[in-house]
């Protein structure tokens, strides 16, 4: 399948959004490509996760618009091409008794339709997709005795089971070692390279995504920042997104 | 020693406590996953004042409970789904008010010899044999729905922002499990009691949950658990001439503690 990364898969339109009065997404317009692997990176409260749930549909915009793969994502089929990983911290419950491969099948439920059980095909990918993100030794292990970096596996390869064409990740390596997030960073970019996986990742560690995507958005209520890390990294840009007074931290 | 099968109305009883016994884990699980076992509980009390509904008017208790019941589940979870109220506000608001409901209901209708007692506490003696009929009807119609939509209920129960994300109904199906659950403890009345009906549903779950086992396997377990308590918790009840809901939950909360002692000493 061959890639063409200047084909729009998701639009965003001059998308606003408050919670009540304050306002938290200002005019933001950003479009994202096959094959992409962008970064949406900016401080705690500037809208990164407020944009991500608009994008899947968990939040309605104020006023603007999101175009999924060229139709305005009103219905559900559109969602069902992307997969979503959510932060793993607030959403999940350890005690919850379900195997690894029992969470990882979750994630084809959706694509199957009500009243249809899994078929063979249906394994086979389930499979495949904890091969992918190499947890398919552990499928009868019980979710909740994994290691908090594991469990970020087996979410990912949820989303594999849906075989979506974009991975949203939001703040996916918080709580999780240095160590664990080389490896993880590294099954991204594979994911990206290898399946032509459109990734979108929420994160506030810039330091990091900047060197691991290739594009990064700064968001701070609108986007600030659009482009190449290397033209981020740019002192001059930083300085202006931060303001003059950013510190600097010597070695 | 009687011959429990010589009895009439034991026949009935263990023919709907099997049928309850099948039924209170599959919703249980999803009531204990989701931390809605408080609304089981309010479901039962609003099961109260429709079985005072039924016997002020003349109806049968059971049938009336259960159009209280589910009528009731649709008012919590979209009460729940608007998010004006906390959850819980909305269930004891129901909660309260349906037993100050049943309370007056029942005080207009005394004198016409009712067992209150058997409603509370449950009693096999209040089985019917056209509840049974009912009963059985309704027990097919929940598990086999239940089992049905297993496989997006787990879903929703696990994450439910993840399943709406993946392009599950998740408000039908929370509208949907409600409705059953509700009828789930409206037929259940007559075996373990209103007071007695979120022990039925939740403890054989927080049991089976215990042993550490897959999704599946925990279902599985938390049936044996429960239809072997039902069972002999109506045994015993003949027996010992005790209340059977008495007996069944006893038996329950004597097993969970066997399992958590036992799990303890293998570690």
């Amino acid at each position: 399948m061959s890639v063409d990364h200047t084909k729009n898969i998701i639009e965003i339109k001059s998308v606003s959004f408050a919670y009540g009065g304050t306002p938290v997404l200002n005019n933001v317009s950003l479009n994202i490509h096959e094959g992409d692997y962008i970064g949406v990176i900016g401080p705690n409260g500037g809208g990164k996760t407020t944009l991500l749930r608009i994008i899947l549909g968990l939040l309605k915009p104020t006023s603007g618009a999101v175009k999924l793969f060229g139709t305005p994502c009103l219905c559900r089929k559109e969602w069902s091409r992307l997969g979503y990983v959510p932060q793993k911290a607030i959403n999940f419950d350890p005690l919850f008794p379900a195997t690894v491969y029992e969470v990882a099948a979750m994630g084809r439920y959706g694509k199957k339709g009500l009243l249809r059980g899994l078929n063979a095909e249906d394994h086979r990918v389930i499979a495949e997709s904890l091969g992918r993100v190499e947890m398919l030794e552990y499928r009868d292990r019980l979710i909740g005795d994994l290691s908090g970096g594991q469990q970020q596996r087996v979410f990912i390869a949820r989303a594999l089971s849906g075989e979506p064409e974009v991975l949203l990740l939001d703040e996916p390596t918080i709580g999780i070692d240095l160590q664990t997030q080389e490896q993880f960073y590294r099954l991204l970019k594979k994911l990206n390279k290898e399946l032509n996986l459109t990734l979108i990742l929420i994160s506030h560690d810039i330091g990091v995504v900047a060197g691991e995507a290739t594009e990064i958005a700064f968001l701070n209520q609108s986007i600030q920042y659009y482009g190449d890390p290397s033209g981020f990294a740019d002192e001059k840009s930083l300085t202006g997104l931060y303001g003059s007074r950013r510190p600097f931290i010597a070695d | 020693m009687l011959n429990i099968f010589q009895y009439e109305f034991m026949v009935r009883g263990i023919e709907v406590g099997l049928l309850i016994g099948l039924l209170a884990p599959l919703i249980g699980i999803f009531l204990v996953l989701r931390r809605y076992s408080l609304i089981a509980d309010t479901l039962a009390h609003v099961s109260l004042a429709g079985v005072a509904i039924g016997l002020l008017v003349g109806l049968n208790p059971l049938l009336t409970a259960l159009g209280v019941s589910v009528a009731s589940s649709v008012a919590i979870e979209r009460l729940r789904q608007s998010r004006k109220i906390y959850g819980e506000s909305a269930l004891s608001i129901f909660l309260s008010g349906s037993l100050a409901l049943a309370v007056i209901l029942l005080g207009l209708s005394r004198g016409l010899n009712v067992d209150l007692f058997g409603y509370l506490f449950g009693s096999i003696l209040t089985v019917r044999q056209s509840d049974i009929y009912l009963i059985l009807i309704l027990s097919v119609i929940v598990i086999s729905l239940l089992l049905a939509f297993l496989k997006e209920l787990t879903f929703i129960s696990f994450d439910e922002e993840a399943a709406f994300v993946s392009g599950i109904p998740v408000r039908f199906l929370n509208i949907f499990f409600i409705v059953l659950a509700a009828a789930a403890i409206a037929v259940s009345i007559p075996i373990v009691g209103i007071l007695l009906i979120s022990a039925l549903l939740v403890l054989p779950v927080i049991t089976a949950i215990q042993l550490k086992k897959s999704f599946v396997q925990t279902i599985i377990f938390a049936e044996a658990i429960s239809i072997i308590s039902v069972l002999s918790g109506i045994v015993a009840s003949f027996y010992l001439n005790i209340s059977s809901g008495g007996a069944i939950v006893l038996i329950m909360i004597a097993i969970f503690f066997a399992v958590l002692f036992l799990k303890r000493k293998r570690y």
